[in-house]
């Protein structure tokens, strides 16, 4: 153990602060999530510039071209959360579909696609999960069939976040209907504006539409959009999936969270005295806080592991499963010591924080099952981690619907 | 940055669980609780070999002068293999007070072996109406429960409120009743002193080395649960892969399954929690009481849920004496109430970030 960092460190810390100091200026706010804002792209240019994103992306491809350092990397995510001062852009494309392409992509996907994607100027979504495959993503029904020089796609797609202002989507759809499922899928890249692609905003219990469904009817596509061979998508989806589980999260951003609440607690009284004096609240705090602080302690092994390029293990397997569940009742609390100013919601006369604390419990509670359910993660968890069997799988027609 | 253990702390971990796998088998510790045997004299003397009651001695006194965090890794063995050991409180925090107060004499004699010490502190923690200890020239008078470390003990450090003072055991005036607690691994005594001749740690910072042992002491626990919690985890996904039901190991049953994976998922981080507290105990001052209290509370939350949950996964199996399943849920259940259950240490680390009015 030992939590000082060495000079070579110290050093790069010292580069990433004066950059700070001398560009903050130009950056755009935290919650400026506007994907075509003109300040963010600005911005994005001249964090690519510094390596301050896309930062061991080849720089042929317009990256920085750095060796990867999960302790630099953690540095620059610790000094722009000090400095109050968004990072880089972090949308599926840069984070799921550039590392794909990189490993898996033609050379003229690479050249076409990669460098406006960091730039911020290309939006992607992802179209994977569909109504009828969710936790069972590989029965996806989306078909794509060879007409001349085309894939002609009809299907549907849901949860996919921003679709409504993307440019393209990586999207997986059944090209091999007679093959088994897993190797009948393909990895294509569909430009939103073809004719026949139909996005529909999905409105969810937060009262926002953060999703939507998208409806494809006769979309032409060349046949040049797949990545990789026909019937492989299963395997470059799961190349993909592979760096969404390598990022690593914020570890302090969960204790950040706990001192807003305990700021609610110390401002908010009830009778004349603040809620930080109520013990019963203050122990639900500190429980949660005591989580909080392990989930930081396990960030900061993952990132050791990560410098070390050894494998993450358990500690890495854990991080959706606990860290969901952590935040959801984090909000919980929030909610449950304004007591009846806890339900004011939106625009509500006298909602604390605009009734924040209230979207973050639903839309925590949208995470819990998002991404890999609550339950998928423990079966991964059983699985990898405890090295626990696979459930048999029935032979078709045991089960029937009543 | 380096957020791990170090190879010397890794070799002195796996040396210390190699002798206690052959040395503190399950049948060993069943004899010893049965009372025949000694095997808590045994394993002193096993590793006494292999340095560990010297871990936390200044090398000035011939010890090892390492810190808690080589100590936790220790305790965290030792709560594995439900050893008997006096460890947490005699090469623990008996050494850290002794330390913290600069008493050189006692270091040595115990870096010698002719002394060996017994903690009380509880009254520190949380006074009763029937306990406490009165001074009175160079004797002391009262009760002081739930004496930790008397196994193989030749003295008691005890607290006085605000001083350290130091009792031989059997002296005159000295008497011991031993508890019946749920873990008969490790042996915890209250003592009744009348007019019992007590001599004066050195020094007189004792505040700050009684403060300073509870912290140590806090870590130990929850390390030694951590490692014993650990142990049932694993029991526990060992025997549902051998256990067939409905002709299928139960192992493969999402509801098992997914009690395994939520006992492992809460209690990984709980491991670097422990590293980060015993180190902060060394490195960090200024956290070193709030990352101990925030250690233990979690680590006895996530270990009585290890504990049933692991029993529930052996069935009936798990609930019977065949097994000795039980030795393990009973140290993680000593743990929790000793030095400050759950609620206490979180009342504790609220008051010590000025969350309090």
């Amino acid at each position: 153990m030992d939590l000082n960092f060495t000079q070579e460190y110290e050093d790069f810390r010292a580069e990433v602060r004066g950059f700070l100091d001398s560009n903050k200026g130009n950056a755009p706010s935290r919650s400026d999530r506007s994907v075509r804002s003109k300040k963010r792209l600005a911005w994005q240019k001249v964090l690519l510039e510094h390596g301050y994103a896309a930062r061991t992306h080849p720089k042929q491809y317009g990256g920085y071209g750095a060796e990867p350092d999960a302790l630099k990397a953690r540095i620059i995510a610790e000094e722009f959360a000090r400095a109050g001062v968004p990072g880089g852009i972090a949308g599926q494309g840069i984070n799921m579909l550039v590392p794909t392409l990189l490993e898996l992509g033609s050379d003229e996907q690479k050249e076409k696609y990669i460098k406006p994607t960091l730039s911020g100027q290309m939006v992607w979504c992802q179209g994977y999960s569909e109504p009828g495959a969710g936790s069972d993503l590989a029965s996806l029904r989306t078909a794509a069939v060879v007409d001349g020089d085309d894939f002609v796609i009809n299907g549907q797609k849901i949860w996919t976040s921003t679709a409504q202002f993307a440019d393209m989507m990586f999207c997986l759809v059944r090209t091999e209907p007679d093959a088994p499922k897993h190797q009948g899928i393909s990895y294509i890249l569909i430009d939103m504006k073809t004719p026949g692609i139909e996005v529909r905003p999905l409105m969810t219990m937060t009262g926002f539409a953060e999703f939507n469904e998208v409806f494809f009817t006769d979309v032409r596509v060349p046949v040049t959009s797949i990545v990789g061979q026909r019937g492989e998508g299963w395997m470059v989806a799961n190349a993909t999936l592979t760096h969404e589980r390598g990022m690593l999260g914020d570890p302090d951003a969960a204790l950040g969270r706990l001192r807003s609440i305990a700021e609610i607690m110390k401002k908010e009284h009830i009778d004349g005295k603040p809620l930080i004096d109520d013990a019963v609240y203050r122990d639900r705090l500190v429980r949660l806080q005591a989580e909080a602080q392990a989930m930081k302690m396990n960030g900061m092994r993952l990132t050791t592991l990560a410098s070390e390029k050894k494998s993450s293990g358990m500690a890495g397997l854990l991080v959706k499963l606990q860290g969901c569940e952590l935040n959801h009742q984090m909000a919980e609390l929030a909610i449950d010591v304004m007591g009846e100013y806890g339900m004011l919601y939106e625009d509500s006369p006298f909602a604390r924080d605009k009734g924040m604390w209230q979207t973050h419990y639903m839309f925590d509670l949208g995470m819990i099952i998002g991404g890999g359910s609550a339950q998928i993660q423990k079966n991964i968890i059983s699985e990898r981690g405890l090295g626990m069997p696979r459930e048999p799988k029935p032979a078709p027609g045991t089960f029937k619907a009543n | 940055m380096y957020f791990g253990l170090s190879e010397d702390q890794l070799m002195l971990q796996d040396s210390v669980g190699r002798y206690l796998e052959g040395a503190s088998e399950l049948e060993e510790v069943r004899r010893f609780v049965d009372g025949e045997g000694a095997l808590a004299e045994t394993l002193h003397k096993g590793l006494e070999e292999l340095g560990v009651p010297f871990v936390l001695l200044p090398e000035a006194q011939g010890g090892l002068g390492m810190g808690v965090l080589e100590a936790a890794l220790i305790s965290e063995t030792l709560g594995r293999h439900v050893s008997p050991s006096a460890f947490t409180a005699a090469y623990g925090m008996a050494v850290i007070g002794l330390r913290e107060a600069g008493d050189e004499d006692w270091l040595s004699q115990i870096a010698s072996g002719s002394a060996r010490m017994g903690v009380g502190l509880t009254e520190a923690i949380g006074g009763r109406d029937d306990a406490g200890l009165i001074v009175s020239g160079d004797t002391v008078s009262g009760r002081a429960s739930f004496v930790m470390g008397a196994d193989g003990a030749t003295h008691f450090l005890l607290t006085t409120g605000d001083q350290l003072v130091v009792v031989e055991r059997g002296a005159k005036g000295v008497s011991e009743t031993e508890l019946t607690t749920i873990d008969r691994t490790r042996t915890l005594l209250t003592l009744d002193l009348d007019n019992a001749a007590a001599s004066k740690v050195a020094g007189n910072n004792h505040a700050q080395a009684q403060r300073k042992m509870i912290d140590a002491g806090r870590v130990l626990l929850a390390a030694d649960s951590l490692g014993a919690a650990a142990m049932m985890l694993e029991k526990a996904v060992e025997y549902s892969k051998d256990r067939d039901q409905f002709n299928r190991p139960i192992a493969s049953f999402q509801a098992v399954k997914h009690m395994c994976a939520e006992m492992a998922a809460k209690l990984e981080p709980c491991r670097s929690m422990i590293w980060y507290a015993a180190y902060a105990q060394d490195h960090v001052p200024e956290e070193a009481s709030l990352m101990a209290c925030l250690a233990k509370s979690h680590m006895q939350e996530v270990g009585k849920f290890v504990a049933r949950t692991a029993t529930e996964v052996h069935g009936g199996m798990g609930f019977t004496d065949l097994l000795g399943l039980h030795y393990w849920f009973k140290r993680i259940g000593a743990n929790r109430q000793l030095l400050g259950g759950p609620e206490k240490l979180r009342a504790e680390a609220a008051e010590l970030q000025g969350w309090v009015g």
